[in-house]
């Protein structure tokens, strides 16, 4: 008996709820056909980074500036290059060159850092023909002065402007670290986000205890941080209508068949793909696939959202509760 | 960014192309149309037109006939006419371009390319010969020592005849046959940005005939049609052969005349052999070529108007020397011929020019004359290296003419009181009346002339003002003055001498008021616009007392922005170009201000367009809010303030500093007479001491209780403005003793002792190399160090007090610490201190560590290039002294011969020691012995000990046979005398950099490595020609972008110390400081103290890398972790068994691809090429992989080498009698 394996996200009608996600693997055209060969539903490219582009314009403003016209034997140091490319030109080539090569949708990531910057930026995305926006909200709020609703308004206002200016599906990758993470996503699918992708991990700092230097650290997935999105996805998908998909800790079928079944459209997965190689989703979704023919689903769409928090017995389970039960259950 | 383009040409259809450019580029457009084969080498101020060239073939630019010029960047300019000569040989269009020594360089095949009438153009850029000194400025000995080669000569004297005559002699060498040298004054013209027509292409390729084209190629060596070239010819024809190119040689001037005629009819710009401007009925005429002409037409158009008989005749064609020409173009009615001539031919009965003036007139009928008389001819020389040629200095040079008996050989432009042959002038006669006259002061980081370069070009093309602008640079590489000289007039500006009567003046940095007289160059009424932290209100009791006085003696009108506060809140930190740029143009009214910012907008989007939009919206944003916080500067009637401008020298000085030095240091150099300078180029050392220019922002405090006494600040600091000194605490006795921080020393084998690490204040460049080499934090806040950086202004005082306290304590006594790590050699004095060098240098280190370690009997042969600029520009160098007097002593000869230089003055040593050591012998052996026979014995013993002990211990018997000489009446004993100084060891230690020692000098290099002979050789490898401006060197690696290889180089560099290696007795090491100091104090003790010749090759970090040189040593151990750099020491031996090489540091550890990317030199490739970028760095970490495996089976070879090499002088020396 085959089972149809389809998914809706983002409105996007996908082969397979699993995705590549953005990682150097997503970026590289040579590894596309594997992913796609592999069975992924869609693939995210790396995030176009609106401060690495102003970084970059810079870096190279400075280089070709310095020393220059300062001593008469050495006007400048550097040649002067056709390009240096410093705008978007090299990641909008990338998301038109995916379209034409790849059959699943192409989603495009962006992480602005300016009002204006995430509005132009996503406008470019789209015209290059990116099929869906991830907006990859990726800051950390370091002011003490912010208020929390401060920040949240910032969020809406954002994928509001977004909104309004683009007509492909937008989702919103956000960070766990909100006081009432319910209240934001309703916002976010009320100003026009067609799903949200939980959640966004950030390079954290680590400490070199050779040199003592703070440097940005990122460190692959394990499966035991899939439960995070699945927590908060459990709760999200009964109240919230736009799509959702759960990213990190996907590692095995396993782990994402519990994202579906909490109410995911959509497991998306990196750090097994740098691991294990783009065949990992192959194998994800045979796993899948088996797991639902012994228990004779027909469909991803049947069973997602089965095990939401809405659809248990138990609703407790994803609240308070469940803190409780965990520790007088450990046993040490 | 490249020699980038200045011109923005607005093209029309076919006919004028109005343009905004300098000399260099107008004529390296005209070269690359006319050429197929382009031969290049850099050599200042020349390799712009090299770099112009590479730059527009990189990119697909064609010439006329739609081929992409081939460019190619060889060893050296000999290689270079080499290479030139060979392709035309072959039938090809070829070009070079060139200047000075390079020229010198070429002669050869000048020769060769002439007698075999072969068509070609080389273009000068003309400089000066080096001969007391190196100069890169302009004059024409270097072209007149080309004079005889047999190359046609013609001269351009402004930048629109550079693109003229280089077109025009593109077309007559083809007519000819006969070779041609373009020439144009180096930076006068080379430099000089103007408003010029260029020549069309359609114009250039009317001038060019195609069967002149056909029948060159016809004669090109071809083997379907063979032939023989270059032969060898014996007496019986060889001088027919050299006759029989009369007809040729003789046709070149009607040729030229034709061409300029045709440039004529197709532009309406007329030129002639010799061109004749002022009084038909002039009775003073002078003759000249070049630059100079401007000047002196100015002069003559301002003097003939108070009805003055004077005239210019502007030689155009100087070989061959067109004497009918000149002769016509002479009025009749001329009495007196004056010829200026910009060179200097000691022993010559006149200078050249004045001897072809000579000989035409002798030529002349005397009936042709109106007196029925030849005129009288005196000549004079002007403007040598540059030198300013003034309106005043002309009107001197005529009001000579009208004399009786007028002076001749005289000088103008100098005080001559030595041999008295200067003219004297009067400085205020002036005749530059062009409406806007503009003068800038700037910080070469903070885009000064940048912006200048973009408002003339502004002007130039969005009005009908002719527009030149003209920069002077300072002598140093960090925190060193720019001064932008710009004139915009409704005529066309023959002003080619800098302004000294501004309408405008730009101070574009608060500490030049303060520090200099800037306001000097101010006209009466000027406007004068200051970029200063200070609110308007605040500006005039800031002032000086000088300042305020010309302000109210000139009634100057001040305006005032905080430009850099405006740039960093538009996000541009440090980079005021682009506000002071919008005031100018608000200020001077050369355009509507709105027009004049709708236009900085476009040329600022053009300009920055490639580098992000980002980029251009900043400099939009800053252009926005500019004018808005501009504001008038009330001034007041009388002078108030009390402050005096910061005098020149600080401390105690030598009478010669006082004298020379510090005249130069003011800026007067131009008053100095002859008799102040010495005769031969030999200069006092330890002179950068006095030079405070106190250019850091942020300085060094050290925190003593965080101190852990390593040294590395001290041994990483690129200005020797970082030092240590340890001492007994009852020391503690000096002035200023109170501010001076100390810790104790931690040593086992000298207790009790106290340590200061002090900044030098004035001198320190705030680089922060210091901060980030030391290793010491506070346990409780990592980011307080035992150096850090704080602002100046907060403790300059106190530092100055403790710096001269610092400089008052005894400096250690070398023989109670072992040199052998980095932090005893660190407890030696510098005697290399406060160079001018880059900011982070990664070259002077190493030689301040040279310095500490022998530098009280060190002798350097410079190679020219970085190392000799700022070892050696004046007015001051870093080489100093010790409290004895002693210190390194250093000379350049050239770039190319640095190797054989360095050898030479060993062979000079070592003779003398050999000498020596055969009198000592003599006097100690006769009967009875003159000398103690066991203090010569003892002395021959010593005379190669190294080491501190030894060598004073050997000094000290020196002195013992210095008195003993002294007392005996006897010749021999007075010869000995005057070499004894011989008998203590000398270490001689070639330096240079990688240009010197990969390419133009590697022949030299090569025969002195093979020489077996006691020398000493630091490469200061950048692996780019930095000096110069960053053209790639053998020593370039694979995948790097530099000039000359905008494509990124794609082959690997060389490994010049396995090319040594191959010579089986010579010492190598390979060390980059900043990966591991103690490998490098080790290397070059090592080296020292082999016998033979050692070879060092440094890795040295360049602004040329492209990153941030405060992480300058981070990024050597980074090259090093990468196998960019492995570390080894490779140390002959003849025991059986050794393994020579010693690899010093790990294996690879890190992807090269993190270190290239790194580094703009990698990164740019990557953004401009990926494709080729991903190809070259997969090779070069192919190279390393294949150099790291190679360098493992090398450290296991077995290797026995004889080591009695350099010491066969010496045993032959004793074995004298």
């Amino acid at each position: 008996m085959s089972v149809d394996l389809s998914t809706n996200y983002l409105g996007l009608r996908l082969r397979s709820p699993i995705v590549a996600s953005a990682s150097p693997l997503t970026g590289d055209p040579a590894m596309w056909e594997h992913i796609e060969q592999a069975g992924a539903g869609a693939l995210v490219l790396p995030s176009l980074f609106e401060e690495q582009i102003e970084h970059d314009a810079f870096a190279v403003d400075h280089v070709l500036d310095s020393g220059t016209d300062a001593f008469g034997e050495s006007l400048t140091y550097f040649p002067e290059l056709e390009s240096y490319d410093t705008g978007p030109s090299r990641h909008l080539a990338l998301v038109e060159l995916a379209r034409q090569r790849l059959s699943i949708p192409v989603i495009a990531s962006l992480n602005g850092t300016s009002p204006g910057g995430w509005v132009k930026y996503a406008r470019h995305l789209e015209d290059a023909g990116a099929q869906a926006i991830e907006l990859n909200v990726y800051n950390v709020i370091v002011d003490p002065h912010r208020t929390a609703s401060d920040v949240e308004r910032s969020y809406v206002e954002l994928v509001e402007e977004v909104r309004a200016e683009v007509q492909v599906p937008l989702a919103v990758k956000l960070g766990p670290w909100f006081t009432s993470l319910g209240h934001l996503a309703l916002a976010l699918e009320a100003v026009g986000a067609d799903g949200l992708v939980l959640f966004n991990r950030l390079y954290q700092p680590d400490i070199d205890l050779d040199t003592l230097y703070v440097k940005p650290r990122l460190q692959l997935s394990t499966s035991a941080e899939g439960q995070l999105p699945l927590h908060w996805i459990g709760i999200l998908r009964g109240f919230m209508k736009c799509s959702l998909a759960g990213t990190t800790g996907v590692h095995d079928g396993a782990d994402a068949l519990k994202l579906l079944l909490a109410g995911a459209d959509v497991a998306m997965t990196t750090s097994a793909l740098l691991r294990h190689g783009p065949d990992r989703i192959a194998t994800m979704l045979s796993w899948i696939e088996q797991w639902m023919v012994e228990r004779d689903y027909v469909s991803i769409e049947q069973l997602k959202g089965s095990v939401s928090q809405r659809n248990v017995p138990d609703p407790d389970v994803y609240e308070r509760a469940n803190y409780y039960q965990v520790l007088h259950s450990w046993k040490g | 960014m490249a020699q980038a383009a200045i011109s923005s040409t607005v093209r029309d259809a076919d006919v004028q192309t109005r343009a905004v450019v300098d000399g260099n580029e107008a004529t390296a457009r005209i070269a690359h149309l006319a050429s197929e084969v382009i031969a290049i080498y850099p050599i200042t101020p020349a390799s712009p037109m090299g770099e112009f060239a590479d730059d527009w073939s990189s990119k697909g630019r064609t010439n006329l006939w739609g081929a992409v010029p081939e460019v190619i960047e060889m060893q050296s300019e000999a290689g270079a006419a080499g290479t030139l000569h060979g392709a035309i040989t072959r039938g090809a269009l070829g070009t070079t371009f060139t200047s000075s020594q390079g020229l010198l360089l070429m002669l050869p095949n000048m020769f060769k390319i002439a007698g075999e009438l072969t068509p070609t153009v080389i273009h000068v850029a003309a400089r000066t010969v080096a001969t007391h000194a190196l100069s890169i400025f302009g004059d024409h000995s270097d072209v007149m020592a080309a004079r005889t080669t047999g190359f046609a000569m013609l001269c351009a004297s402004s930048v629109q005849e550079a693109a003229d005559f280089a077109a025009i002699a593109h077309a007559a060498t083809l007519d000819t046959r006969v070779p041609f040298l373009h020439f144009f004054d180096g930076f006068r013209t080379s430099h000089e940005i103007a408003t010029i027509n260029e020549p069309s292409e359609q114009e250039l390729a009317a001038l060019i005939d195609p069967a002149s084209i056909t029948a060159h190629r016809a004669r090109g060596l071809d083997p379907d049609r063979p032939m023989l070239r270059g032969s060898a010819q014996n007496p019986d024809v060889f001088f027919q052969a050299r006759e029989a190119c009369n007809p040729f040689h003789a046709s070149v001037p009607a040729v030229v005349q034709s061409k300029m005629d045709l440039l004529a009819e197709l532009t309406s710009r007329r030129y002639n052999l010799v061109d004749y401007y002022g009084a038909p009925d002039a009775d003073r005429v002078i003759v000249l070529m070049g630059s100079g002409a401007g000047a002196v037409r100015e002069t003559i158009a301002e003097l003939t108007s108070t009805g003055e008989r004077v005239g210019v005749a502007v030689v155009r064609l100087f070989r061959p020397f067109p004497t009918e020409a000149l002769l016509a173009a002479l009025p009749p009615s001329t009495q007196t011929i004056v010829v200026l001539d910009r060179t200097k031919e000691p022993g010559a009965p006149f200078e050249p020019l004045h001897l072809d003036v000579l000989s035409a007139l002798w030529h002349s009928p005397t009936e042709s004359w109106a007196d029925g008389s030849k005129p009288r001819v005196i000549g004079g020389r002007y403007g040598l290296s540059s030198k300013e040629f003034t309106p005043a200095m002309v009107r001197a040079v005529f009001d000579e003419a009208s004399k009786d008996n007028p002076r001749n050989k005289f000088t103008v432009g100098i005080i001559d009181d030595v041999t008295h042959n200067s003219l004297t002038y009067d400085p205020a006669f002036t005749t530059d009346h062009a409406r806007v006259r503009a003068v800038f002061f700037g910080l070469g980081a903070d885009g000064t002339v940048g912006a200048n370069k973009n408002t003339t070009k502004i002007v130039g093309h969005n009005t009908d003002l002719a527009v030149q602008a003209y920069f002077v640079y300072d002598s140093k590489k960090s925190g060193s003055m720019t001064i932008s000289h710009v004139r915009f007039d409704p005529e066309p500006i023959n002003s080619t001498y800098l302004i000294d009567r501004a309408t405008f003046v730009g101070v574009h940095q608060w500490d030049f008021l303060e520090r200099m007289d800037v306001l000097k160059v101010a006209a009466p009424g000027a406007t004068v616009l200051i970029n200063s932290p200070f609110p308007a209100d605040e500006i005039w009791d800031r002032l000086t007392v000088e300042v305020q006085q010309v302000i109210i003696d000139r009634d100057l009108r001040l305006h005032t922005i905080d430009a850099g506060a405006v740039a960093k809140a538009a996000g541009l930190q440090g980079r005021v170009n682009t506000v002071m740029q919008t005031c100018f143009f608000a200020l001077s009214n050369v355009l509507p201000t709105a027009q004049a910012i709708d236009e900085l907008k476009r040329a600022i989007t053009v300009s920055y367009g490639k580098r992000g939009d980002v980029v251009v919206q900043r400099n939009i944003e800053a252009v926005d809010t500019t004018l808005a916080e501009l504001f008038p500067v009330p001034v007041g009637t009388t002078v108030t303030a009390t402050k005096h401008r910061r005098p020149t020298l600080t401390g105690a000085a030598t009478d010669f500093v006082e004298r020379v030095t510090a005249r130069m240091l003011a800026g007067e150099g131009d008053l100095l007479p002859v008799s102040a300078l010495p005769p031969d180029g030999t200069f006092p050392t330890g002179t950068s001491q006095y030079e405070k220019r106190t250019i850091a922002t942020e300085i060094p405090i050290w925190e003593a209780d965080l101190c852990i006494d390593c040294g590395k600040c001290a041994i990483v600091c690129p200005h020797a403005a970082i030092r240590m000194k340890v001492y007994d605490a009852t020391e503690l006795q000096v002035d200023g003793a109170e501010v001076l921080k100390t810790k104790s020393f931690r040593s086992r084998e000298v207790p009790g002792m106290s340590l200061t690490v002090q900044v030098a204040p004035d001198d320190c460049t705030g680089c922060g190399l210091c901060v980030t080499a030391c290793p010491a934090h506070d346990k409780s806040e990592v980011k307080r160090k035992s150096i850090n950086l704080r602002p100046i202004e907060e403790h300059l005082d106190t530092e100055r007090v403790a710096w001269d306290a610092f400089r008052a304590l005894h400096e250690a006594d070398q023989a109670l610490w072992d040199p052998a790590s980095v932090k005893t050699s660190q407890l030696r004095e510098p005697l290399f201190e406060f160079s001018g060098a880059c900011l982070g240098c990664g070259e002077t280190p190493y030689i301040k560590l040279l310095t500490q370690l022998f530098g009280d009997h060190l002798l350097i042969a410079n190679a020219t290039g970085c190392s000799s600029i700022y070892g050696g520009n004046l007015p001051t160098t870093p080489y100093s002294t010790n409290d004895a007097g002693r210190g390194p002593a250093w000379s350049n000869s050239l770039f190319e011969d640095n190797a054989e230089f360095g050898l030479g003055i060993r062979l000079g040593l070592d003779a003398q020691q050999h000498g020596a050591l055969g009198l000592l012998a003599k006097l100690s052996t006769g009967s009875p012995a003159l000398i103690d026979p066991a203090l010569a014995a003892a002395i021959a013993a010593g005379v190669q000990d190294g080491g501190d002990t030894p060598i004073r211990e050997q000094r000290e018997r020196v002195e013992q046979l210095r008195d003993a000489l002294r007392a005996i009446d006897d010749p021999t004993a007075t010869q000995l005398l005057e070499l004894c100084g011989t008998l203590v060891r000398k270490t001689v230690w070639i330096v240079g950099g990688d240009g010197w020692a990969y390419d133009i000098g590697a022949g030299g290099l090569d025969h002195v490595l093979a020489s077996g002979r006691n020398v000493n050789i630091l490469v200061l490898d950048t692996e780019v020609y930095s000096n110069t401006g960053g053209q790639a060197s053998k020593a370039t690696p694979r995948g790097a972008v530099a000039k000359f290889a905008s494509g990124g180089k794609g082959i690997a560099k060389k490994d010049l110390g396995l090319e040594a290696m191959s010579f089986g007795d010579v010492y190598v090491a390979q060390v980059a400081l900043g990966s591991s100091d103690i490998q490098t104090v080790k290397a070059l003790l090592e080296a020292e103290a082999w016998p033979g010749v050692s070879l060092v090759i440094a890795y040295s970090t360049c602004i040329a890398h492209g990153f941030d040189m405060r992480q300058s040593m981070t990024q050597q151990k980074l090259a090093v972790q990468s196998g960019h750099w492995p570390l080894y020491r490779y140390r002959p031996g003849d025991e059986e068994a050794t393994t020579p090489f010693q690899l010093d540091s790990a294996a690879p550890s890190v992807p090269y691809a993190e270190f290239a990317g790194s580094e703009a030199r990698f990164a740019m490739l990557r953004r401009s090429n990926p494709a080729r970028a991903d190809e070259l760095m997969e090779l070069a970490q192919a190279d390393v992989a294949a150099r790291w495996r190679y360098y493992e089976q090398l450290a296991a070879v077995e290797r026995t080498a004889p080591t009695h090499i350099g010491t066969a002088i010496i045993a032959e020396a004793e074995d004298e009698p």
